[in-house]
């Protein structure tokens, strides 16, 4: 009697509490208690996040969530923001989309990162999803204003149109006026990335003060500063705005016009764009500036003075983005004003320059750290660092879950004693032992990466470059590091050793990029022949990798684990070391 | 501990750098370090050993390792560019008022790159670089009139489609004229270039 009881749940009660838990990992441990909760949560998982689009294929996710509402994807690596992976390797989204457009007609979000968007696929999304609400297109290219334009047109609830960093062809500016008369959904709209003359403002204008609910408005480029206050009038609600153009010559009533705009958004807590700025128009955000939580200058090409007094008036910031014209005396204010910042990024004004062209060293860093003790994130540009820097970063900051330096010229040593930085870094793994993500450059030998792999018990992504010695380094990091998904490597001595005694762990990571490396196509083939459940993808741009003699080092190289086998999207500069694919080329 | 074959530069010794015992060569373990040809057969293409030179460039830099931001001030202005690096993204849109890349299509091969040429100052600067991304192949100087040693049998020359939508060789313009005005890059087969009359006149002389 008793027994029965615990299987008498009905499944309407199971899936009313499964439906307060969101995240993915407690979802697929629900999903692994018995094949009844099984078959209830696969029925009710409305969202779906899948790192590697060629981790599985459509059909399958389709086949065992058949009732998905909101679906993000990843495509590309990361090492294709460098320039690093070519046109035309693939992360086409096409197959996603029209495969879903059949299993998925309450498809309401869609988010998408580092993949290749076409026209059509915009085309598809619009006519398939009635129910269409988001749409992110994160780093993402392949399309044009055409597409968007039938995406504006269809999609009569979209909340949300966020196209951040993607690389869009411009064909007409008019997509925006696409956007129905009783389109009045629009919550989030980010269009920074467009180029000049594609937007039509007047359409823009009017878009707005249809949408009581836009919270958050990243312009382009080409919007002049002088139409900002118009924009802000029609948006006093906007919590997250980002300027166009922030140039312009200095009129008292364009000023105190702005200055007035400015003031009346009384939510404002982010700011963003500021391409080209005149200083003298910064003042204007004085008002918001103590709300302010998170400033994005990256594009800003103002010197230290300037943002020095910016950021003096912003006590409450949380995360700043800015260029190293900030320089150490910009950090150093930083430091004491603005104590709760979280997330430093500092972007190099001129990172193909061999002289410093700005005052921005190691002690910028150190400052911050030292002033801000709640410092979690940190994206740090700079031309000399120190292992006592470093070690005193580590100290100051226990709480670091990502850090990620680049010393701009590779194998750059500690500048006061010459030594490599692997004591540095060692200090940073250390201490931060909640460390999540980290890059590495400077002078660095097989040491720090046994540093890494004795500390970073919960580093999941590691970035690599021109460092290490042999393949000491690569299997400190393989068998070390247990929360390890990512891991990228361009430049660096590792190769077949390491990567075949570790191959088993391989299976437990999302992918491994090396690039430049002595990794040997024989060692390819040899893991894509033993484990079948990875991917083994060689990239080489200029002869076939098998008319070369076994023991070449492939050009790059691209590892992932996958349930859905080699895939069929391969250009001919890819060859996939599956047992079963015959190469055709 | 060194790996086999394929080992990369070995840098723990930053000043007495014994340059010519760690360079990369080809071959299977074993062999003898230099081949007659220089290095062509054995499909030496991909010239990996010139690969890692050039993308950590000169040679000279290497030995750098250790030397103060006051020695390596000393090497030339501008340097050969390492593809992807440093990573930045998007770095021609941050701080500057144009970006310019554009497309290179190389004769024969399936796939395209692009450049920024804005991070150039020189057509020697441009033209390294694509030899770097390309590097089946030598580019043919013809600024410097220097026969490169052909690889396959097959120069190429840089050419451009300019605003107008004219094919140009490259280099026929001042530098900034030529960023101002190239729309996209075509690295065409020296016979092909031949045939489409881009010859410049009676110093250059043509090929095959």
């Amino acid at each position: 009697m008793q027994k029965e009881m615990a299987y008498s749940f009905p499944d309407e009660v199971l899936k009313h509490v499964f439906s307060f838990i969101q995240s993915d990992k407690d979802r697929n441990a629900v999903s692994l208690v018995c094949k009844s909760w099984y078959e209830i949560e696969r029925w009710c998982r409305r969202k779906v996040f899948i790192g590697n689009c060629y981790a599985v294929s459509p059909r399958m996710v389709i086949r065992r969530f058949p009732e998905v509402r909101s679906i993000e994807l990843k495509g590309k690596p990361h090492f294709a923001d460098f320039n690093l992976v070519p046109d035309g390797w693939g992360g086409y989204v096409l197959q996603w989309i029209a495969e879903m457009a059949g299993a998925y007609p309450w498809l309401g979000e869609i988010r998408l990162k580092r993949m290749v968007v076409t026209d059509e696929s915009l085309e598809l999304i619009a006519k398939s999803f009635k129910n269409f609400k988001v749409l992110v297109l994160f780093s993402c290219e392949g399309f044009s204003t055409d597409g968007l334009a039938a995406i504006a047109a269809s999609c009569k609830n979209l909340r949300e149109l966020d196209l951040r960093e993607s690389e869009v062809d411009d064909l007409s500016g008019h997509w925006l006026a696409q956007f129905p008369e009783t389109c009045t959904s629009l919550v989030s709209l980010n269009i920074s990335c467009l180029g000049s003359d594609e937007v039509s403002f007047s359409a823009l204008e009017r878009l707005v003060d249809r949408c009581p609910n836009l919270r958050s408005l990243q312009l382009n480029r080409a919007v002049t500063l002088d139409k900002i206050a118009n924009i802000l009038r029609r948006a006093p609600q906007l919590v997250d705005f980002g300027t166009g153009n922030y140039a312009a010559e200095l009129q008292p009533d364009v000023f105190s016009n702005l200055a007035g705009a400015f003031s009346s958004c009384k939510e404002l807590k982010s700011l963003s764009g500021f391409w080209d700025v005149v200083p003298a128009y910064l003042p204007a955000l004085y008002s918001i500036c103590p709300r302010l939580t998170s400033l994005n200058l990256s594009y800003a090409t103002i010197q230290s003075p300037d943002l020095i007094k910016l950021v003096s008036h912003c006590p409450r910031l949380q995360r700043l983005l800015v260029l190293d014209y900030v320089e150490d005396s910009g950090l150093e204010e930083l430091a004491s004003s603005c104590k709760d910042l979280q997330e430093l990024r500092v972007f190099p004004s001129d990172p193909f320059g061999v002289e410093p062209n700005v005052s921005l060293t190691e002690q910028g860093l150190v400052a911050v750290s030292l002033g801000c003790p709640k410092l979690q994130s940190v994206l740090y540009f700079c031309r000399r660092m120190s292992n006592a820097a470093l070690v005193t970063i580590a100290q100051n900051c226990p709480n670091l879950t990502r850090f990620r330096l680049c010393i701009i010229e590779p194998k750059t040593p500690d500048y006061l004693t010459l030594d490599p930085l692997d004591a540095g870094f060692g200090a940073i793994v250390e201490h931060c032992k909640d460390l999540r993500r980290l890059s590495l450059s400077g002078l660095l030998t097989d040491h720090v990466f046994e540093y890494i792999g004795t500390y970073g018990k919960k580093l999941e992504m590691l970035s690599v470059a021109f460092a290490g010695d042999s393949d000491l380094g690569l299997h400190h990091v393989l068998s070390g590091c247990e929360s390890l998904r990512k891991l990228e490597i361009r430049d660096c001595p590792f190769g077949d050793k390491a990567l075949l005694a570790n191959a088993a762990k391989l299976e437990t990571m999302r992918s491994l990029w090396m690039s430049s490396c002595a990794v040997s196509f024989g060692a390819c083939k040899l893991l894509g022949q033993k484990m079948p459940k990875l991917n083994v993808e060689v990239i080489d741009e200029t002869e076939p990798p098998d008319s070369r003699p076994e023991s070449y080092p492939v050009d790059k190289l691209y590892i992932y684990r996958s349930v859905a086998g080699p895939r069929f999207d391969m250009p001919p500069f890819v060859w996939s070391m599956d047992e079963a694919v015959k190469i055709l080329h | 501990m060194s790996s086999e074959n394929g080992k990369r530069l070995l840098e723990t010794d930053a000043g007495g750098l014994n340059f010519e015992a760690t360079e990369l060569t080809l071959g299977l373990p074993g062999e003898p370090r230099v081949t007659s040809d220089g290095g062509a057969k054995l499909g030496s293409k991909r010239g990996f050993s010139e690969t890692v030179d050039l993308k950590l460039g000169d040679n000279n830099r290497e030995v750098k390792l250790g030397h103060s931001l006051q020695e390596a001030a000393k090497s030339p202005v501008s340097k050969t560019q390492v593809v992807g690096w440093p990573p930045v993204r998007g770095f021609a849109k941050r701080g500057k008022k144009s970006c310019k890349y554009v497309k290179v299509a190389v004769d024969g091969a399936p796939y395209l790159r692009k450049v920024d040429l804005e991070i150039y100052n020189s057509y020697q600067q441009l033209l390294t670089s694509l030899e770097d991304m390309f590097s089946c192949f030598t580019i043919r100087n013809y600024l410097n009139e220097k026969k490169i040693e052909q690889v396959n049998g097959i120069e190429y020359m840089p050419t451009y489609e300019d605003k107008d939508g004219d094919w140009m060789l490259v280099g026929d313009v001042p530098w900034q004229m030529f960023v101002e005005s190239c729309k996209r890059l075509r690295l065409m087969k020296s016979s092909e270039a031949v045939g489409l009359g881009l010859t410049t006149g009676p110093k250059y002389s043509s090929t095959n």
